[in-house]
């Protein structure tokens, strides 16, 4: 054994700054970790960069709160101030808004990343729920920080997705008039977002992610691939956390570090003219996380863009570890098996071209004629387009599981591609090909 | 060292348990109750901040408006039309899909929501999805020949019809 016992001993060279570090981490970390899942490309370090993220920005942000106002007259002042009058203010305001998209980004490549590895099944149900409630919370804190500077793109974003709140079922006039403290977008609905942003939303996330990473623990380290090393007793080969894993953590750690540092310093965080509650923008986007979201506004009646997509969609994904995958197949590797990997490439390219194909076919004269107002809308642009999304979505599967033999683990893999393929795509139209007045449109036209 | 060991099951001293058991979770709802009435307490002082005060707005002599002309008024949030026929319609200016301000294009003689490209009529009538209802309204009253527009409450409604029409 290579690990030299000395070095983890507390009192062993006691006062070394390395062994106080060292001692510490092992208070927080088993001792040994399975040898296979130490391997970068096996989890490519997402969680740890989740957290590493989430602490630059409390740093940050308990920064930038100094001087912030959160007052509609003030905010967008303030927010100037930090820009351009503060000794690193941009900077730091930099820092926070890139360290939160990527976060945002990173968390959902996380989830990916869980999914596709079948991390979610097992022991791990529970945690697969945890970690879809930190997921929406990350949502959540970059929404409500999104209304804070109070530019043109703030306040109109918000006032979209706060609309969109409206369409809820009964419950709707009174929710969208709860999330905004008032019909219109003002100083409750500021307050109330600052509250949220900088107390209530950290506090869920840093206690629920430290719950997330016990539960991880408590199932014996991240899923191990099935081609781990075992030995005679059946036990995984195990590695040493102390340097092997520790290191590799530490090393991502300070590139993401640098990497932010740089870009920060490189590149500003936006910010538009002040809010103007008479003029909106044209086009008024919502945060580029939330344009799947608006892109099937512009094609679905409201009732099932706002409520009955999203609301299926989430079901399905709190639904998942629980649908009964037999426990014999095989989890750990990406894409599960050569099977899983064809049948997953087929389901994205089939799920973003489908999206393509009827973001076009809708963007042109054909679409168009048809009214999203009255009861025969939310039949054809409600209802319908539901039911047939089902009933691909269920032909899908059965292809999948006569055509290509898929298990079920690996059709609901494809399944999931699939849909996720077409979410994205949705996603990138509403980002880059969507201009004025909301019409097809590409990106160097403006 | 010694334990106390409970009490074996039955009698009157497990009545007394449950008694008491059933008291700590009363107690217990009584005071989760408390703190959501504080929360709802301080949410509801936002509700009466943003209630407009100045809710009368005089708009004018009715006949400085021409018929077929459309007014905005940014303090009352909405636009002053006077119909061909001259009877007045005083329309929300956000738009019912999700609340943009919808700008009035005087060259087409359409309101177009930038936001999602809805368009709208004279009548705040949708013309082109996705909002899925006209514009609201506001009640538009005329007192001695001068249009006062009552803008507390925004009017739903599901299509035009002439009773929402004020005449001069």
């Amino acid at each position: 054994m290579q690990f030299d016992r000395r070095e983890a001993e507390p009192g062993a060279g006691k006062g070394s700054a390395r062994t106080v570090i060292e001692t510490f981490v092992l208070h927080l970390r088993p001792v040994r970790v399975p040898k296979a899942t130490i391997r970068f490309t096996h989890t490519f370090g997402l969680g740890g960069m989740a957290l590493v993220l989430l602490g630059t920005l409390a740093l940050t942000g308990s920064l930038l709160m100094l001087g912030y106002t959160p007052v509609p007259g003030e905010a967008y002042a303030s927010v100037e101030r930090l820009d351009g009058a503060v000794l690193f203010g941009a900077f730091v305001r930099a820092l926070h808004h890139w360290s939160a998209n990527l976060l945002v980004l990173v968390a959902g490549f996380h989830m990916l990343r869980v999914f596709f590895t079948g991390g979610f099944l097992d022991g791990r149900r529970l945690n697969w729920l945890v970690g879809l409630g930190l997921l929406s919370a990350i949502a959540a804190a970059a929404f409500t920080g999104y209304l804070l500077p109070w530019d043109q793109l703030a306040y109109w974003a918000v006032t979209i997705v706060t609309g969109m709140a409206g369409y809820v079922p009964l419950a709707g006039p009174a929710l969208a008039n709860f999330l905004r403290g008032g019909p219109e977008i003002g100083p409750a609905t500021l307050r109330t977002y600052y509250a949220l942003h900088t107390q209530w939303l950290p506090a869920m996330l840093f206690v629920g992610a430290g719950f997330h990473f016990w539960r991880v623990r408590k199932a014996g380290g991240v899923v191990v691939p099935p081609d781990a090393v075992h030995d005679e007793n059946g036990k995984v080969e195990r590695a040493l956390f102390l340097p092997d894993l520790f290191w590799r953590e530490t090393a991502v750690a300070l590139i993401l570090l640098a990497a932010l540092t740089l870009f920060s310093a490189v590149v500003r965080a936006p910010l538009g003219p002040a809010a103007n509650p008479g003029l909106s923008p044209n086009p008024a986007k919502a945060p580029w996380y939330f344009f799947g979201f608006q892109e099937l506004l512009v094609h679905l009646h409201p009732l099932f863009a706002v409520v009955v997509v999203p609301a299926l969609a989430a079901l399905a994904l709190v639904a998942l570890p629980y649908l009964g995958f037999p426990s014999g197949e095989p989890r750990g590797v990406w894409f599960l098996s050569r099977t899983g990997r064809r049948t997953a490439r087929l389901a994205a390219v089939a799920g973003a071209a489908l999206a393509a194909s009827l973001v076009i076919l809708d963007g042109t004269r054909l679409g168009r004629s048809v009214s999203l107002a009255g009861s025969t809308a939310l039949v054809l642009r409600g209802v319908l387009p539901t039911v047939a999304l089902l009933a691909v979505c269920f032909a899908f599967c059965r292809v999948l599981r006569s055509r290509f033999e898929a298990t079920r683990l690996e059709s609901a893999q494809a399944l999931f591609v699939f849909l996720a393929a077409a979410f994205v795509t949705l996603t990138v139209t509403g980002i880059w090909f969507r201009g004025a007045g909301m019409a097809l449109a590409w990106p160097w036209n403006g | 060292m010694e334990r106390v060991t409970p009490p074996a099951a039955g009698g009157a001293d497990a009545e007394r348990r449950s008694i008491l058991k059933l008291g700590w979770i009363g107690v217990g709802i009584a005071a989760l109750g408390e703190m959501l009435w504080i929360v709802a307490s301080f949410l509801k002082p936002r509700r009466q901040e943003s209630k407009n005060d100045g809710s009368l707005i005089v708009a004018g002599p009715s006949d400085t408006f021409a018929p077929g002309s459309v007014t905005a008024y940014p303090a009352g949030k909405f636009y002053l039309v006077r119909l061909a026929d001259g009877g007045f319609l005083a329309l929300h200016r956000q738009c019912t899909h999700l609340g943009c301000s919808v700008p009035w294009d005087e060259a087409s003689g359409r309101f177009k929501c930038p936001c999602h490209a809805s368009v709208f009529d004279l009548r705040g009538d949708v013309l082109s999805p996705p909002a899925p209802r006209p514009l609201d309204i506001f009640p538009v009253r005329i007192e001695n020949g001068i249009v006062k527009v009552d803008v507390s409450a925004p009017i739903r409604r599901s299509a035009f019809d002439p009773t929402q029409v004020t005449q001069a």
